[in-house]
Order: structure tokens, then sequence, then C-alpha cells
């Protein structure tokens, strides 16, 4: 082996380790120290300790083009993502008159993550896509319910994407791209 | 089944009038040296006259059981074709020009004119214009929605997906047969079509603008009028600065290097924000006093099928289907004729736009 070959095979060794230590090794060191994703856990404490807090929510305006927000007490949270949790539980229950829901009937919370980013992703089940009346109007209107509840609320939250049954989708209805997380859009309340 | 009666007229068979009873839609487009002429109907009892080869025109013959093909002759040029609405039937009048300018300077205003709903609203230079294809060459009309997915459904049962096709067809006859600009379809049936294609069909076909035709929905019953709607940002990333990588040196055929400007597919339409919203305007503009507008008539949003158009692009709601009366209003042929035309008009300014801006 000559001279040279040693050194390209120690480079090659010493750029191995140090990839594994970027990658791999500091992650898991930090992972250690909860710099994880955060879940919201199952319905607990919170709720029936009894403490509220004042969100804005959001409903269709009488002209059906626009959010208007309401103010309601929602259930206290003692973490960012457990308050994003209960903000959403409260968001998408059935409305009560007069209030108009842009969230199709039926839609429930599956699970709500939210990294130490900002970026929230809300899961919810399959009828936001199967009861969807469709029509841009309405989609955008759904789609920044959700978005808005969030980001208004949260100031942790700098952004929310939609997943539905687990899977990132593209549109609820064909028409606002949800590949991507959205940020907060005041354009469309009134 | 329509019945379709076909008269050809003026000495040298200049001027071909299709009646169509009942009424049926029909698009006419220019192919390969034919004027292929579609029905919107499942089959056609037609009777073709016999006539003797002349130059404008060689022959008229049936493709399929919906579509008839006018074989053109050595001196045509250019084709005007024009739809009126008649007691019970439809009447497409197709006036065929004779090439050979010198001779005949005035031919295209000479030729006799042409009385139709539809145009009898529109600025009267549009009757005279003959492909003065002034920056525009190729424009992208999609019809929203299509096979499994219906799109909005309305109370008495219309389809978003059927309504926006046959409006979609229709600004392409008016288009192509006025304008002589080729206008793509990203789907000519009922058929369902992945998002990312639609784009993909305007991008490919390099159109210089895309509409999308959908209708709309409302939470509120009430809720009535046309929106026009621009891909906006909102996406996270956007923001924070995501952009085009810029011009990069690729190796071409036969050697050496040339400059691409290299384009995140779905950042494509950021570049042309400014003259989406322009196009928004034109069409809103066409639309005051004619189409009802909704009362937030311009929009933005980050709509997938606009966000990687390589060309100004926008959604056109022609109104909201929830609302009963409305759904009543755009399935009559009054409403669709004359959001034919402002669309047409719509294209039409914007290509003057385009051209006073060179």
């Amino acid at each position: 082996m000559t001279r040279q070959q040693v050194i390209a095979i120690s480079a090659v060794g010493m750029a191995a380790i140090t990839a594994w230590a970027l990658f791999d090794g500091l992650p898991r060191w930090y992972g250690r120290s909860g710099n994880r994703p955060a879940a919201a856990a199952a319905p607990q404490g919170p709720a029936a300790s009894g403490r509220k807090i004042k969100a804005n929510l959001f409903y269709v305006s009488d002209d059906g083009q626009r959010l208007t927000a309401v103010q309601r007490d929602v259930p206290f949270g003692e973490s960012a993502v457990e308050q994003a949790r209960q903000i959403i539980e409260a968001q998408i229950a059935p409305a009560g008159e007069p209030l108009v829901s842009a969230v199709p009937e039926g839609t429930k919370l599956r699970s709500l993550f939210l990294t130490p980013r900002g970026d929230a992703f809300v899961d919810l089940t399959g009828e936001v896509v199967a009861h969807h009346t469709g029509g841009s109007t309405n989609e955008i209107l759904t789609v920044y319910t959700i978005v808005n509840a969030l980001c208004v609320n949260l100031p942790a939250v700098r952004s929310v994407e939609l997943l539905v049954d687990g899977k990132k989708v593209e549109t609820l209805a064909g028409h606002v791209d949800l590949r991507r997380g959205l940020e907060k859009n005041l354009t469309w309340v009134q | 089944m329509p019945r379709v009666t076909l008269r050809l007229e003026g000495a040298d068979l200049s001027r071909i009038i299709i009646d169509a009873a009942p009424r049926t839609e029909s698009s006419v487009t220019h192919q390969n040296n034919s004027l292929i002429i579609k029905f919107e109907a499942d089959a056609l009892d037609v009777s073709i006259p016999a006539f003797q080869p002349q130059p404008l025109v060689q022959a008229i013959r049936a493709v399929d059981p919906v579509t008839l093909a006018v074989d053109l002759g050595p001196r045509f040029s250019v084709f005007r074709a024009t739809t009126q609405p008649l007691a019970a039937s439809t009447r497409l009048t197709i006036d065929l020009m004779i090439a050979q300018p010198e001779s005949q300077p005035a031919a295209p205003a000479a030729a006799p004119p042409v009385v139709s709903a539809p145009a009898s609203s529109a600025p009267p230079e549009l009757a005279a214009s003959i492909p003065a294809v002034n920056g525009l060459r190729a424009i992208a009309l999609d019809a929203g929605h299509g096979g499994d997915d219906n799109g909005v459904k309305g109370a008495a049962g219309t389809k978003e997906k059927d309504l926006v096709l046959g409006i979609a067809r229709r600004v392409k006859a008016a288009i192509e047969g006025r304008l002589g600009i080729r206008v793509v379809l990203t789907r000519d049936d009922d058929r369902s079509i992945p998002i990312a294609t639609r784009t993909a069909i305007a991008n490919n076909n390099k159109a210089d603008l895309f509409i999308s035709v959908h209708a709309d929905a409302s939470f509120q019953k009430t809720t009535s009028g046309a929106s026009i709607l621009y891909a906006g940002a909102g996406r996270s990333g956007e923001a924070s600065g995501r952009q085009s990588p810029g011009p990069v040196r690729l190796p071409t055929f036969g050697g050496g290097m040339r400059e691409v400007d290299l384009v995140p597919w779905d950042l494509a339409q950021t570049r042309y924000a400014g003259r989406s919203r322009e196009l928004a305007g034109f069409i809103q503009e066409q639309f005051q006093d004619r189409i009802p507008l909704s009362a937030h008539a311009v929009g933005s949003a980050p709509l997938d099928v606009l966000e990687s158009a390589n060309m100004p692009a926008v959604i056109v709601e022609m109104g909201y289907l929830t609302n009963e009366e409305q759904e009543a209003r755009m399935n009559a042929s009054e409403f669709q004729n004359t959001l034919v035309q402002a669309l047409f008009d719509a294209v039409l300014r914007f290509r003057d736009a385009q051209g006073e801006a060179r």
C-alpha cells in the first residue's frame, strides 16, 4: 500500500465518522433533550380543571365569502401542542345557530403535531373531504378556518399543514394547494 | 339526437350555414387543412348537400357520429365562425376568406355581416378581427374537475364538471374562430385529470394565457356572483426566500453551452403574479354590467392548478351553484352566451394591453 493510498483511506474514514456524528449522533443527542415534534396527548386533565382561555374561532360570514372571527372560551392547555389541540377541537365542533362552520360536518381531529420550529400538522378524518361541498370559496374558507385558528391564537405556530386520515393530501376539493404548510391569511377574514 | 342541416352560400361557397335542432353547442377548429366541427351530442342526424369541389371548400364529410370535417381548398386563408341561437335550433355560420389580399384588400370587411347575439354586444373591431396574432399565440382553457370528480353539485342537479366543459368548449370555438389564436383544452370530455397534468398541458403547449373555468359553492345559500382568483403566496417557505436558482449553463446537442433559466415547477407562477392580477382585472372589467359579480370579485389564494403555470393564469368562478337562482341562470343559454363573449373580450383586451406594453 503506497503512502497516498493510506492517506486516501484515512480521509474516507474521517469523513464517514464526521458524517455519522452530524446526521445521526448529534440528532440523537439533541433528541434526548426533548427537542422533538410534540404530539398532543389524549384528552386529559386540563379541561377537567376548568381553566379557560379566550380564543378567536372562525366562522362563515353572512355574505358567505369570508370568515369572521368570534371570541370563544376554549379549555386551557398545559403545553402549546395541547392548547393547539383544544383550539382545533373547539373549532371543528358543531357551530350552533346562528354560526355557520366552514368545516364539513362529522370532521374529527385524529391527531396534532407541533415541531420545535412552529410547524403544526393537523390530521383530520376523511369527512373533511368526503362531506365537502367543493368550490374554491368554500375550500379556501375551510382551509383558513383551521390555519388561522392556530396561527392567530398561538404565536408559537408559524404554519399549518393539513393531513387527512394520516396522509398528506394535494387538496381537499381540487383548488387549494395543501402539499406544504400554510401561513396565517387574514385577507379571507372580514 | 340533434338534426343537423348544412347549406352552402355565395358564388364560391364562402359561407357554410349549419343548423342543429334542437339547440346543440359546437366547436370549430382548424386542423390539417380541414375545419373540424364537433357537436356536443351523442350522435347526429346529419344531411350533407352534394357539391363540386371549389377553390375554398373541397368536401364536407362526417368524421365520427358527432364530428364533421370541412376539407379546405387551395384559396382558403382564414375563417370566422359565429353561433346564433334560433327559436328551436342553433345556427353555426362559418365564413371562409379567400387568400390573395393584394387583389381584394377589403376581403374580410366585405364578407357579409354576421348577425349573432353575442357579437352584437361586442366592440365593432371584433367583426373584422382576423388573425392579428399580436403577442398571443396559444391559450390554455381548463374545464375544472371531471370524471369521478363532479365538482360542486347544484340543488337542481347541475354538475360543475359538465357546466364548465360546455363553457370552455364554446370559449375555445369563439377564440379560434374569430381571433385565430390556438386554444388548447386540458380536457374535452368527462374525464378525471390530475391537477399537475392540467398545468403541464398549458406549459407544454407554451400557452400565453391560462384560464381555469369553475363554478363555486358557498355555505350560505344566498351568496351569488362571479369571482376571479389568481395565485397568491401563503405557503410556508415562500416568504423565506425560496427562489429560482437563476440561469445555468448546460451543454447543447452538437456541442457548445447554452444558458437556460431554471424555474422550480411549483414556483413558476410567482414571476407572473402581476400579469395574472392584471388578467383578473380585465375579466372583472368585462364582466361588469354583463355577468353579476360577487361582493369580493377578485381574490388570491395558494391555488394548486395555477401555481405551476408558466404564464399569466387565473381561475374564473362563474357563479354559485349553491344558489338556486344562480344555478338556473348559469344553465340558461343567454347567460352562457354573455359569459363566453365577456371572456372572449377579456382575452382581446389582454392581447391589446400586451401590444401597448411593447
